[in-house]
């Protein structure tokens, strides 16, 4: 380690220092939520579970028997529980404890302890997600994939839209406790209305269109049509016009990665009311 | 890595206060200005503080009324002041947690809440209520910090310091009250800070650590460290501040030297003697009767050598004995109660500067 910036490279002193702050912070996150069993619980069982109850359902939008539609749900319960329901929590349980007003007394930059709390439950969610793309390649018998950039995009674009949302859903959170209810909202919303266990054509127009303007419906349509090239009105596209496909669900993620930011910086508390 | 530790992490005899603050003034005067060629003074700059809170309903409360101080590069600087005075709202716009409603306010010349960058790297800061993860043990908490820090101590070095080392693998709800204060007082030494803001460093521990945590300030002190503190513990301001600063009702009523801020009130004397002989008690030069039941009076007097006198000579004249005969100067406590109570007026003294109306 490097004493000064000045010995180090310019840019990669400040860069390091910060990367190195968070990474304190989220071993520290890592090691409380191993020993928070229910925390654990929610982490690693329930996405799995979730994943084998969308797919049990008799009709669902992303087809269960493909590896694609099971990726694509995974990276949704993932994104919802491990991310933004366990950022949730975990945020409200250290802001309760005064945990994140001693934090920012720190030489941690606000972006950092965000980034720091959600580190953990990103790389649980993306570990189960390269869980289940290894399935959908051996066991159900997934092709290469049309544009993996795609399935990477939506995925990053993904977990910084509900990582914001977390940090904004946190003043609606009055305690631990409280965030089974106060995250309901996005969670059922995001599941009944994002395209998985029901294809959007089943809904009226107006509640398609306003399925196409959230988050999560767009995450998912980006998984499924960089891997399979299939775009949800059932056109097989290849090569660089998926990324013309992609544009639209592109342009909504990143409208809701400034929403989310501006609820972030609006709302979000660092310290209990009083 | 080595480069980082300047303050002494052994424990010596405590020697006497006076001739410690002493050394460090004349290690001030030797060392006038620092390595950036600044003026010592003011490595703390604050002018016209104020700060209120928005209430609901109300037009809210403004727990600083326009406060001004400077603390000077190398020494203590006390906030006193019964609960709810201001100390802790105004430190925190220093420490750079809150923004100041109006008023400016400068850490090494920087406004410590926008170059927060700049900055936090050389202050530390132990807040009033920790705030650390129950779930942690102490030296997760301490390694978590460190690896947060530019340039942190060794973690072992700062338990030790704080006298923690054998809690070490302990949980930190496992910890006594004390023990957390001592937790949060070792994340604030951590980072080898230049400037460290301790809010009521000795609040809720027994005289054990109380003293080692006073000893622990004064290696500090010793080391070049500034140090800024909240209190009413009064002893702890009398024995460690160089400067200090009374405030009530989020304004500073009285601020200078220990001495000087005692010496504000008024000194008293008090004897018993037998009433029944043929003297009566003079009027006194300087001296008001305070308390007099039958046989022992209390005086209250701003001219003790002379009221002194004067009693002694009536008493020789008169050969009146004068029994559990005491004089003394006024104590930093009685100047502190006597704000508390309301008995001066909250106006600006000293170095606080002018209120705006």
């Amino acid at each position: 380690m490097s004493t000064t910036s000045a010995s180090a490279g310019p840019g990669t002193g400040a860069a390091g220092a910060s990367v190195r702050r968070m990474g304190s912070l989220a071993r520290a996150e890592a090691l409380l939520l191993r020993r928070n069993p229910v925390a654990l619980l929610n982490a690693f069982v329930g996405p799995l579970a979730a994943v084998l109850l969308l797919g049990a359902l008799p009709r669902t939008g992303a087809d269960p028997e493909s590896g694609a539609g099971i990726v694509a749900t995974m990276t949704a319960v993932t994104l919802l529980s491990v991310v933004y329901y366990n950022l949730v929590t975990a945020l409200v349980a250290r802001r309760e404890e005064l945990v994140l007003k001693r934090l920012r007394s720190g030489q941690l930059g606000d972006a950092e302890i965000l980034a720091g709390a959600a580190a953990p439950g990103i790389a649980i969610a993306w570990m189960q997600v390269v869980v289940a793309v290894a399935a959908g390649f051996l066991v159900f018998g997934m092709g290469a994939p049309a544009n993996p950039v795609l399935v990477l995009t939506g995925a990053l674009a993904g977990t910084a839209v509900f990582v914001l949302l977390a940090a904004a859903s946190t003043a609606m959170t009055r305690s631990v406790e409280m965030a089974q209810i106060s995250t309901m909202p996005v969670v059922i919303v995001s599941l009944v209305l994002g395209g998985l266990p029901f294809p959007l054509d089943v809904w009226p127009e107006p509640l398609q269109v306003l399925a196409r303007l959230l988050p999560m419906t767009r995450v998912t349509e980006l998984v499924q049509l960089g891997l399979t090239g299939t775009t949800t009105a059932g056109n097989s596209v290849a090569g660089l016009a998926t990324f013309g496909e992609a544009a639209p669900a592109l342009l909504v993620l990143v409208l809701w990665i400034v929403l989310g930011f501006l609820g972030y910086r609006r709302w979000m508390r660092w310290e209990p009311r009083r | 890595m080595d480069d980082i530790c300047h303050c002494p992490s052994v424990r010596r005899s405590p020697e006497p206060m006076r001739s410690a603050s002493a050394h460090r003034r004349s290690w001030l005067d030797a060392e006038g200005m620092d390595d950036k060629g600044m003026d010592n003074n003011g490595i703390v700059e604050v002018r016209d503080l104020r700060r209120r809170f928005s209430g609901r309903g109300t037009r809210g409360f403004e727990a600083v009324r326009g406060v001004s101080f400077s603390v000077r590069r190398g020494e203590l600087y006390a906030l006193l002041g019964t609960n709810g005075a201001g100390k802790t709202s105004t430190l925190e716009v220093i420490e750079g947690l809150a923004p100041p409603t109006s008023g400016t306010v400068r850490v090494f010349g920087h406004d410590p809440f926008r170059a927060r960058r700049a900055v936090r790297p050389r202050i530390g800061i132990m807040l009033q209520e920790g705030g650390f993860p129950a779930d942690l043990t102490v030296t997760e908490t301490v390694r978590m910090w460190a690896g947060t820090l530019s340039r942190p101590r060794p973690v072992d070095q700062v338990l030790d310091l704080v006298g923690l080392l054998h809690r070490a693998r302990v949980g930190v709800k496992r910890l006594s009250g004390g023990e957390r204060r001592r937790l949060d007082m070792a994340i604030a030494v951590l980072g080898d800070p230049e400037v460290l803001f301790l809010d009521e460093p000795s609040a809720g521990l027994d005289p054990e650590s109380r003293q080692r945590t006073r000893q622990l300030v004064r290696d500090l002190l010793e080391g070049g460290t500034t140090v800024l503190l909240t209190t009413h513990d009064l002893q702890e301001a009398e024995q460690l501040a160089d400067r200090l600063a009374i405030m009530h009702r989020g304004l500073i009523v009285r601020s200078g030297t220990p001495a000087e801020v005692a010496g504000s009130q008024p000194a008293r004397v008090s004897f018993a003697w037998d009433p029944g002989g043929t003297a009566s008690l003079p009027e006194l030069p300087g001296g008001v009767v305070e308390a007099s039941q039958p046989g022992t009076v209390v005086l209250r007097t701003e001219t003790l050598q002379r009221t002194l006198r004067a009693l002694l000579d009536w008493a020789g004249r008169h050969d009146v004995t004068l029994r559990d005969l005491v004089a003394r100067p006024a104590s930093l406590e009685q100047a502190f109660l006597a704000i508390a109570e309301g008995e001066v007026a909250a106006v600006p003294s000293g170095d606080s500067g002018r209120l705006a109306a």
